[in-house]
């Protein structure tokens, strides 16, 4: 008896302090996310004033998705992402920041950004995410084949070959990725709503969570 | 043959059945291990779990020889049956090992182009330190210097 009181007694006491330093964990990182909403609530580490949107600015929920063109999460969260939105008109708006983990993805990124100055940024992203397993597969990463791909937007490609090029556009990438650091982004897609992290992942969360935004700001 | 190593040594299979609960010094050395690695077991899954730290795949390989001591020693405990040695202590040396291949990469004193990843997460980075100087590897290392100290100290009793 005294041992099993021991062992289980250690047990419990090791696995109550791993409960307690998670929570505490949590809550601290939860904290630091608020505080840099709100330092500067308009141009922060979540939301830049370049990166693309869908919603009106003044919505006062906002999710911002930290993405990937090459991750497959990213492209099967993609609908219904759209659909939170439109499901809380005027209300919601989507912030799309990067975080190019695959090999290959801020290639990717640059030429998304580079179809963005055609006026066909969501058209892309949504062929990006239909032709990963072209070009994203994990072991043959291959952006070059997305030349292949996007002609059939009717998109200039000499046009979008040279702009990717831009230092603007890798301005943006080296700002996104800064960002993502600062908020402790690690992971595609990463959500934050009005500077809360969505944890754990899942739609159902990331409904609930914009819904009680909404219930919250308006 | 004599001690733990040897296959049913009369000796520790007396001393199970003598005194079931008795908090002999073998047996709390054995609780210290285990309270050892599964603090370790505990403290790699916060890293990765709670913190969302990407493990490297050194670190995946100290993982491969710390989690299953968890198991291997709490069997070792109930009943208490010294000769977990036997299967506890290879694990924790090639554990030890690893663990200090990794500290020496990640100081520099093995250059990183000889580590075994290249891609991926960098076992040279140095993403956190604990206590203010401890790196995941030295804590790695720690830990399963001190548990093969302890294991190799009830192998050494039991040769006395």
């Amino acid at each position: 008896m005294k041992k099993l009181v021991l062992v289980f007694g250690a047990a419990g006491i090791l696995v109550g302090a791993f409960i307690l330093a998670a929570f505490i964990y949590n809550n601290q990182r939860a904290e630091k996310l608020a505080s840099i909403e709100k330092a500067n609530p308009v141009e922060n580490a979540f939301v830049r004033g370049y990166a693309q949107r869908l919603g009106p600015r003044d919505a006062k929920v906002t999710l911002v998705e930290f993405l990937d063109p090459g991750c497959e999460t990213c492209a099967a969260m993609s609908p219904h992402v759209k659909a939170i939105v439109d499901a809380h008109p005027g209300r919601v708006q989507l912030v799309v920041r990067y975080i190019p983990l695959h090999q290959g993805a801020d290639t990717a990124v640059k030429m998304l950004e580079a179809a963005r100055k055609q006026g066909k940024y969501w058209e892309t992203l949504q062929l990006m995410f239909d032709t990963q397993s072209e070009w994203a597969s994990h072991h043959h990463p291959a952006p070059e084949k997305l030349v292949e791909f996007l002609p059939s937007l009717g998109l200039d490609m000499t046009r979008l070959e040279l702009e990717m090029q831009g230092v603007d556009i890798a301005n943006i990438l080296q700002q996104d990725i800064a960002d993502a650091k600062k908020l402790g982004v690690r992971k595609t897609p990463t959500f934050f709503v009005n500077g809360r992290l969505l944890r754990p992942f899942g739609l159902p969360q990331l409904q609930a969570l914009v819904a009680s935004q909404v219930a919250i700001n308006y | 043959m004599r001690g733990v190593l040897a296959p049913n040594s009369s000796r520790t299979m007396n001393q199970a059945r003598t005194a079931p609960d008795k908090l002999d010094t073998d047996w709390l050395l054995l609780l210290a291990a285990w309270l050892l690695v599964t603090s370790a077991t505990l403290g790699s899954l916060f890293f990765s779990v709670v913190m969302e730290l990407p493990p490297c795949s050194l670190c995946w390989h100290q993982r491969i020889f710390m989690f299953p001591l968890v198991l291997v020693l709490f069997m070792g405990l109930f009943p208490f049956d010294p000769k977990v040695v036997r299967y506890a202590l290879p694990l924790s040396v090639v554990g030890t090992v690893v663990a200090l291949y990794h500290m020496l990469l990640q100081v520099g004193v093995i250059p990183e182009s000889a580590a075994p990843c290249s891609q991926g997460v960098s076992c040279a980075d140095v993403d956190l330190l604990v206590f203010g100087f401890a790196s995941i590897p030295v804590l790695s290392l720690l830990a399963f210097g001190a548990v093969t100290a302890l294991l190799i100290t009830v192998l050494w009793r039991s040769f006395r």
